[in-house]
């Protein structure tokens, strides 16, 4: 926590020197630009609600866009992208989190309720009496 | 004098609820006929008189906010003598203890109405106001306690503070009562399954139906409204966040809607009696989480006014006793009832309850990615905090919802009982033709052709497909017969709506100089600067931009950028045309120097289908109900047929 309040501060400070102009902020190249696009999305704002970078409006947002596609430029991949957004302001900053033991119980949940509800289903069917055959 | 009225009536209205619990509880258990029937008619006459004082205090309280009164509190707070008449009345619920009063007003709207309809026995009626009553009481202490919408302010100041500016728009208006009518209507589900628990009485579920239609399709429209507020309101496009507050809608409408479809099977052969029983209470206990998550200011957005940590301790008590107390009702009560129906494994009873598992899966998703973060974010006291975004829907609540769309037309073919399986599959032939062309369709024209996209088609062309045959099959018989067929091809629609906006939408995003053009899609737009314009209390700058077909200019499109000066608050306000099919959608970004504008302009294909299909389900709900309430007023009826 104390991680990120610091890289906020730093990001608002730096704010006022590096504005990201969306314009300038384009890759002519569009593959580049749809993995650059693809990327964003995945990437929280980590000062608006619920939206990721790509959509925010907030400086913050502008900022972390350029950061994105300066690293892009230098030829660095998307899971090299990330990580040194994760080590820089925690996994908060990913829309999805990661599959790592504090976030098992998150992604098999839903999983296990289902197959456990299929399972309680599967027993009511079974015990339920059948219909008596013969008048059909 | 207003407000000690509205004080007054809070009173009133709290005796009135002790009233109904305890006249309501010993009907329930009271020995001789004689004393249920005077104990239930006590019951219902504080029912009614509930809902006539807190309707004396919520009425109150919107004179105090249409007439700007603001020696009331909450009227100085929340409104402005500028604002206009409807948002001065939205104001009411804009804020925390409004909300918290137009809450208790549903609440006691549905114990009225289940007081003047008196469906089912008279000792589950009785039981079922005396549980209603509880949950009124419980809330009334909170208002009068904690919330209390009419405290003085000492001296008046002359002019308010304002409303939330996103909050001023008539989507948002209607959006929270809606959505209430829909949330707290499964109270009355609740009150009935917890009297059927009470007394041991079966009935209960074709007792409740019309409350549980009425909530269902308030909840289907409610999450529309907010849904299309975000989309035109927040100016990115976007129709659904996953964001908590809206996640906090989405659980009670998902298991709302397995209630429903579990309740016909109870209603019509006995079947999944205590399955049914604990849906009914886990509705409305997500309903009162929901509005924990909300209210209580564990989570920050437009919707928490409240950050008091007296509140949120004291909704929370609320809700663990309600919720504790109704499951340990089940625990208790529900091993003696009769179970064991009568049906085959291929019958409409299993479809019913293929429906639900897939209901309480991605309920399950829904409920852990809501809460997981916050839960994580406690255990270790902030030193880990995730992020649960769209792709973790994508990759749980996604594909289990696929699944159960999937398995939705077999539903309605299938008998009571005993079905037919590979009968279904023949009938259900043309649909899947549908399916395959709907596939094709785009293969043919989308850019980017993906799998996701197609495979979302086709299931909507199987839905809609499906659904016209049911009707097909029905001709003739009553509206509510086709119910369900409507209800099924809305989800379809909406299927639609969802998965083309969200793979083909174009977009733009230019800095443009007067004169200058941008396209989007297959769109020219030309910039034609700004104006400014004076709204009632807002100041608004005003981009002009001309849609062009070559040198022509087919339409101008107008979107603003406010600023409310009372507020202190800059909105944008978007501007959409609409062909029906898609939408050209444009916002207006920041002022770039030298008369050059940023603008946001996005393509959404389909988009107004996401909305429609809602309405088409919710008037699918609207069909059952309307045969239910004929049913009930002996308007004789054609033979019905194996409906829903």
């Amino acid at each position: 926590m104390k991680r990120l309040i610091f890289s906020l501060l730093l990001a608002a400070s730096m704010g006022s020197t590096a504005i990201a102009v969306p314009v300038a902020d384009t890759f002519s190249d569009p593959t580049m630009e749809t993995r650059a696009r693809a990327l964003q999305r995945q990437l929280r704002c980590l000062v608006c609600q619920g939206e990721s970078i790509d959509e925010s409006q907030a400086p913050l947002a502008a900022e972390l866009r350029h950061l994105v596609r300066q690293q892009m430029a230098q030829g660095k991949s998307d899971t090299q992208i990330r990580q040194f957004l994760v080590t820089r302001y925690g996994d908060f900053i990913l829309m999805r989190p990661p599959l790592q033991p504090d976030t098992y119980f998150l992604w098999l949940l839903p999983f296990v309720v289902l197959l456990g509800a299929g399972g309680v289903a599967y027993w009511v069917i079974r015990r339920s009496k059948p219909v008596n055959s013969g008048t059909l | 004098m207003l407000g000690e009225l509205g004080q007054l009536a809070l009173c009133f209205a709290l005796a009135l609820s002790l009233a109904m619990t305890g006249a309501g509880l010993i009907g329930a258990r009271a020995g001789t006929s004689i004393h249920v029937e005077l104990a239930r008619r006590i019951a219902s006459a504080s029912a009614m008189g509930l809902f006539v004082f807190v309707a004396l205090a919520f009425g109150t309280l919107v004179t105090a906010f249409v007439t700007s009164d603001f020696s009331i509190a909450d009227v100085a707070n929340n409104s402005h003598t500028l604002k206009p008449l409807i948002y001065k009345i939205s104001g009411v619920w804009g804020n925390h203890e409004g909300s918290m009063l137009l809450w208790v007003l549903v609440l006691s709207l549905y114990a009225g109405a289940v007081a003047f309809l008196q469906r089912g026995g008279k000792r589950l009626t009785s039981a079922a106001l005396g549980v209603q009553g509880l949950l009124a009481a419980a809330f009334l202490l909170f208002i009068l306690f904690t919330s209390n919408p009419f405290l003085r302010l000492d001296p008046a100041p002359f002019e308010g503070a304002g409303l939330n500016p996103l909050l001023q728009d008539p989507g948002l208006a209607m959006h929270p009562p809606m959505l209430y009518v829909g949330y707290v209507g499964l109270s009355a589900s609740f009150s009935y399954a917890a009297a059927a628990l009470l007394v041991g009485e079966d009935g209960w579920a074709r007792a409740a139906r019309p409350f549980m239609l009425i909530a269902w399709m308030a909840l289907t429209c409610g999450i529309a409204l907010g849904s299309w507020w975000a989309y035109y309101e927040l100016g990115w496009g976007g129709f659904w966040f996953w964001d908590p507050v809206e996640n906090a809608s989405l659980m009670p409408w998902l298991v709302a809607t397995a209630l429903l479809h579990s309740a016909l099977a109870t209603e019509r052969s006995g079947a999944f009696r205590t399955w049914t029983l604990l849906l009914a209470i886990g509705g409305f206990s997500l309903s009162l989480i929901g509005t924990f998550l909300v209210r209580s200011g564990v989570l920050s957005s437009v919707h928490a006014f409240a950050s008091d940590p007296t509140r949120g301790f004291f909704i929370m008590v609320l809700i663990v006793c309600a919720i504790g107390g109704a499951l340990g009702l089940f625990a208790w009560r529900a091993p003696t009832l009769q179970g064991g129906a009568t049906f085959d494994t291929v019958s409409r009873e299993s479809a019913l309850l293929l429906n639900n598992v897939f209901l309480v899966g991605s309920t399950a998703a829904v409920f852990v990615g809501t809460l997981y973060p916050l839960a994580l974010d406690a255990l270790t006291h902030g030193q880990q905090k995730i992020s649960v975004g769209p792709p973790y829907y994508a990759l749980t609540f996604a594909p289990i919802f696929f699944v159960l769309l999937l398995l939705v037309p077999f539903g309605p073919q299938l008998g009571w009982r005993r079905g037919d399986l590979k009968a279904s599959i023949r009938a259900l032939t043309p649909a899947l033709g549908l399916a395959v062309i709907a596939a094709l369709v785009v293969l043919a024209v989308a850019s980017p052709r993906t799998l996701t996209g197609t495979l979302a088609f086709a299931v909507a062309g199987w839905l809609i497909g499906a659904s016209i045959l049911d009707i097909l099959k029905r001709r003739g018989a009553r509206a509510s017969a086709f119910a369900a067929a409507l209800a099924h091809a809305g989800l379809g629609v909406t299927l639609l709506g969802v998965s083309a906006t969200s793979l083909w939408r174009a977009e733009a995003l230019d800095v443009v100089a007067p004169g200058q053009t941008m396209t989007v899609g297959p769109y020219t737009l030309r910039f034609d600067g700004v104006e400014r314009v004076q709204g009632p209390n807002f100041q608004a700058t005003e981009a002009h931009l001309a849609l062009m077909d070559h040198s022509r200019v087919v339409s101008v499109l107008k979107p603003e950028s406010r600023v409310y000066p009372a507020e202190g608050q800059e909105v944008a306000d978007t501007a959409i045309r609409t062909t029906g099919l898609s939408d050209l959608y444009l916002a207006l970004g920041d002022y770039r120097g030298q008369g050059r504008w940023t603008v946001r302009a996005y393509v959404s294909p389909l988009a107004p289908f996401i909305w429609l299909g809602a309405l088409v389900m919710a008037l699918g709900g609207a069909l059952s109900l309307w045969g239910r309430l004929r049913l009930k007023l002996g308007v004789p009826s054609p033979v019905i047929m194996p409906a829903e």
